[in-house]
């Protein structure tokens, strides 16, 4: 949360000075809440109001990174309780336990089907995150099946085990890799604590409940621990709404320090349509960092598009840019279709194109991400924008035929169309799933 | 170390509305649907009361759906275009407590019934199952116009929940629920101005504001869902905050909307990376839910029985003390 100019002239000395430039501490105070100067300036203010306003200027939840290479993940730094006051920053990390008792060949099979849990969707690539490794067995095995993982992954790495000997020769194993040590509790954290500092790690901090999470979280940082994510143990899953919850709030809108961290979250059900409804509400309301027991390609698939929905920015709706699109080879021939650059509308109307097997064009027009029925309601498709898009793009030099195929919702406008770009127009399926029908029955 | 938790208290509660008539009440039905009610949002109990859980209803046709895939259909089996047997399957084998039927028997493309035709499907589920009705129009507005009243007198006394009225098309069903004692669903087209506009014209034709639930129209996972779900928390956090006009439950046509979604419906053949094709669907419509109920979802209408039972022990979950 960020202080106002009146805030900070709380904590100043309010000499009047005017050492630092400015004639009053007030306007020195004002122009430092708008980041136009900066503190050193100062040269009365007590170490303690130093303290404080620095503390004040950091976001209230740590931006931490785990994981390495292309593969680094970007958690926290939220600023916000729901997603329409601004938007949720950095998509919540999904990932996998696996025990180290898992035979080596089984742990790499199980490895390599979690690496091909990528798919793509409305033009963006979205992916698993992360793989934890989690010790049952003797120190050696854990440390040789964190080995074989971190050759058989690019993901982040979480390290589970209660033993400083174990993660301490396994993080000189993976050195650079940036992973996660699971994790600081009453009993060890100064050890703990210890390891993240030295091998510069994000740590997790687990307790039982709220109170002792703040206390066990303050401990490990003021040992130099600094990237930290908190764990609020297994709970029921409406208690776990209300932890993380409590967490976001105090973070934010107080600017609680030990909570301002991400959060993790294990899933221990497993039953795969439990396991997917308590990840889908707790993904909903603000966990950082999700980890499953099973894996399953129908479930992640729904989880991660989920994730993709509630992370989409409400102000800026994902858009391909306006152009005409090639579908397969076509030629002068070709069908041309026009819809809108809101990316969800065009790739499914590419999807149904695609899989008539028809060669086509799509011209996406410029409606500012809008869909068909938003943008014709509100005056960005209608036939003059159509009609200004198909000079604009060339489509006359693109197709020989002068046929353009119009989606059905907006069929009221083909006579207008028709007129204002002399073009002959072909009213298609109210719904991109009829087109390929109509491509089909259209030569 | 003591931690000062910040627990939010609001202004105003989200309105009770009752769905069904017992005999007491003029009715048939064995018992009643409540939603609404509740002082907090979603699931956060230990800062108000949620007196009553989300309901799920099972959306019935009068007519043989055209396109459902064969996952969804199963579940059925020759119910599919009987009305009054599918009814039955509902509360009997899947222990339905609210059933949603939607009339697109009335449609042109499914048969095009006449109003008359229509009212008898009402009449006949609400005798041969005894829990309350949600009665959905074929989303033809004239059709709708002449069919609805004819079911709402049909139904008149039960208390059911008929819609939707929408912004340019609210006055005739308005007038029908007035009239036969009925709820009314008002329909926005995600945008909370709409919905707040219809609840006040609905308002001022007499049908009070406890008898009103707002459909936001919602999208499926991986269509759209983002908008319906900060419309809906946004319109929530309004209604928390005082807005009386925007204090009515919601409902979410999950089924509808999930169903169509490519995810939902193509086969392991085409996707094979996707996985199997019949927890895909289910799953699609779960989560669709799951995710809806977050964002502050009193009735979800769905239809696979499977997706159905999953998000009812979710719910049972989110109310766990």
């Amino acid at each position: 949360m960020a202080l106002s100019g009146l805030d900070i002239y709380k904590h100043l000395a309010k000499t009047n000075c005017r050492e630092c430039g400015f004639p009053t501490c007030l306007a020195f105070a004002m122009a430092l809440a708008k980041k136009q100067t900066s503190l050193d300036k100062c040269t009365h203010v007590s170490d303690e109001a130093k303290m404080r306003l620095e503390s004040a200027a950091l976001p209230p939840i740590r931006l931490i990174k785990i994981g390495s290479g292309e593969k680094v993940v970007e958690l926290g730094n939220e600023t916000v309780m729901f997603r329409h006051e601004e938007k949720f920053h950095h998509p919540a990390a999904i990932g996998f336990l696996l025990e180290d008792s898992l035979e080596e060949n089984k742990l790499k099979e199980k490895l390599e089907k979690i690496n091909k849990l990528r798919f793509e969707r409305v033009g963006q690539l979205i992916e698993v995150n992360v793989v934890a490794v989690k010790q049952t067995k003797d120190d050696n095995n854990f440390i040789n099946k964190v080995k074989l993982a971190s050759q058989s992954t690019d993901l982040a790495l979480m390290l589970m085990s209660g033993s400083v000997n174990a993660l301490t020769k396994s993080l000189e194993i993976l050195k650079d890799k940036k992973p996660i040590i699971y994790s600081a509790n009453k009993t060890n954290f100064e050890d703990f604590a210890k390891l993240a500092k030295e091998f510069s790690c994000n740590i997790v901090v687990s307790a039982e409940n709220l109170e002792e999470l703040a206390d066990l979280s303050g401990k490990v940082s003021s040992l130099g621990a600094a990237d930290i994510i908190l764990d609020t143990g297994i709970r029921p899953l409406a208690k776990k709404i209300a932890d993380f919850t409590q967490l976001r709030r105090l973070s934010l809108l107080r600017n609680f320090r030990p909570y301002g961290y991400p959060n993790i979250a294990f899933i221990e059900e497993s039953d795969l349509f439990r396991e997917l409804s308590v990840a889908s509400s707790l993904l909903a309301k603000y966990a950082n960092i999700l980890i499953l027991r099973n894996i399953e390609s129908w479930e992640v698939l729904s989880l991660l598009t989920l994730r993709q929905n509630i992370y989409t920015d409400p102000q800026k709706p994902l858009q391909v840019e306006p152009k005409i699109y090639p579908v397969g080879t076509p030629d002068e021939k070709s069908p041309i279709l026009v819809t809108t650059n809101f990316s969800l509308t065009y790739y499914t109307v590419l999807s149904e194109v695609e899989s008539s097997k028809i060669s086509s064009y799509i011209m996406a027009v410029d409606t500012e991400g809008m869909s068909v029925l938003t943008a014709w309601a509100a005056e960005k498709f209608t036939a003059e924008v159509i009609a200004k898009t198909l000079e604009k793009q060339n489509a006359k030099d693109v197709v020989k035929h002068n046929q353009l195929v119009i989606p059905g919702y907006v069929a009221a406008m083909s006579g207008d169309l028709e007129e204002k770009s002399n073009w002959k127009i072909l009213v298609g399926p109210r719904e991109a799933a009829g087109i390929t029908n109509f491509l089909r029955n259209l030569g | 170390m003591a931690v000062e938790f910040l627990k939010m208290k609001w202004a105003n509660a989200i309105n009770e509305v009752v769905i069904g008539a017992t005999k007491q009440d003029g009715g048939s039905r064995s018992s009643v649907i409540k939603v609404g009610g509740q002082t907090t949002l979603p699931y956060l109990s230990d800062e108000g009361s949620i007196p009553n859980p989300p309901v799920i209803a099972y959306e019935i046709w009068d007519a043989t759906p055209g396109d459902w895939s064969e996952v969804l259909k199963e579940p059925f089996g020759n119910c599919l275009g009987k009305p009054v047997e599918w009814a039955k399957k509902c509360v009997n084998e899947f222990k339905a407590d609210l059933l949603c039927l939607r009339l697109m028997g009335a449609h042109s493309d499914y048969g095009n019934n006449s109003a008359e035709k229509e009212a008898e499907v009402v009449k006949d589920i609400l005798k041969a199952v005894d829990k309350p009705l949600i009665i959905i129009g074929c989303g033809d507005d004239e059709k709708d116009n002449l069919v609805l009243p004819k079911c709402a007198e049909a139904a008149k006394g039960e208390r059911c929940l008929i819609g939707s009225a929408l912004q340019d098309n609210y006055k005739t069903l308005a007038a029908s629920c007035l009239a036969d004692g009925h709820n009314i669903i008002a329909e926005s087209p995600i945008d909370i101005n709409i919905a707040k506009q219809l609840n006040i014209l609905i308002s001022d034709m007499g049908l009070s504001q406890d008898r009103i639930v707002i459909n936001p129209t919602i999208g499926a996972l991986g269509y759209g869902l983002e908008y319906a779900y900060s419309i809906m928390e946004r319109g929530r956090l309004s209604a928390l905050n005082g807005d009386k006009m925007l204090a009515m439950p919601y409902v979410c046509f999950v089924g509808y909307e999930s169903w169509r979604a490519k995810e939902a419906k193509a086969l392991e053949k085409e996707f094979p990376e996707w996985g199997n094709e019949k927890d895909r669907g289910i799953a699609w419509e779960m989560v669709t839910a799951t995710a809806l109920l977050q964002a502050g979802a009193d009735i979800l209408v769905m239809r696979h029985p499977k997706a159905v039972g999953e998000v009812q022990k979710t719910i049972n979950k989110l109310l766990e003390k």
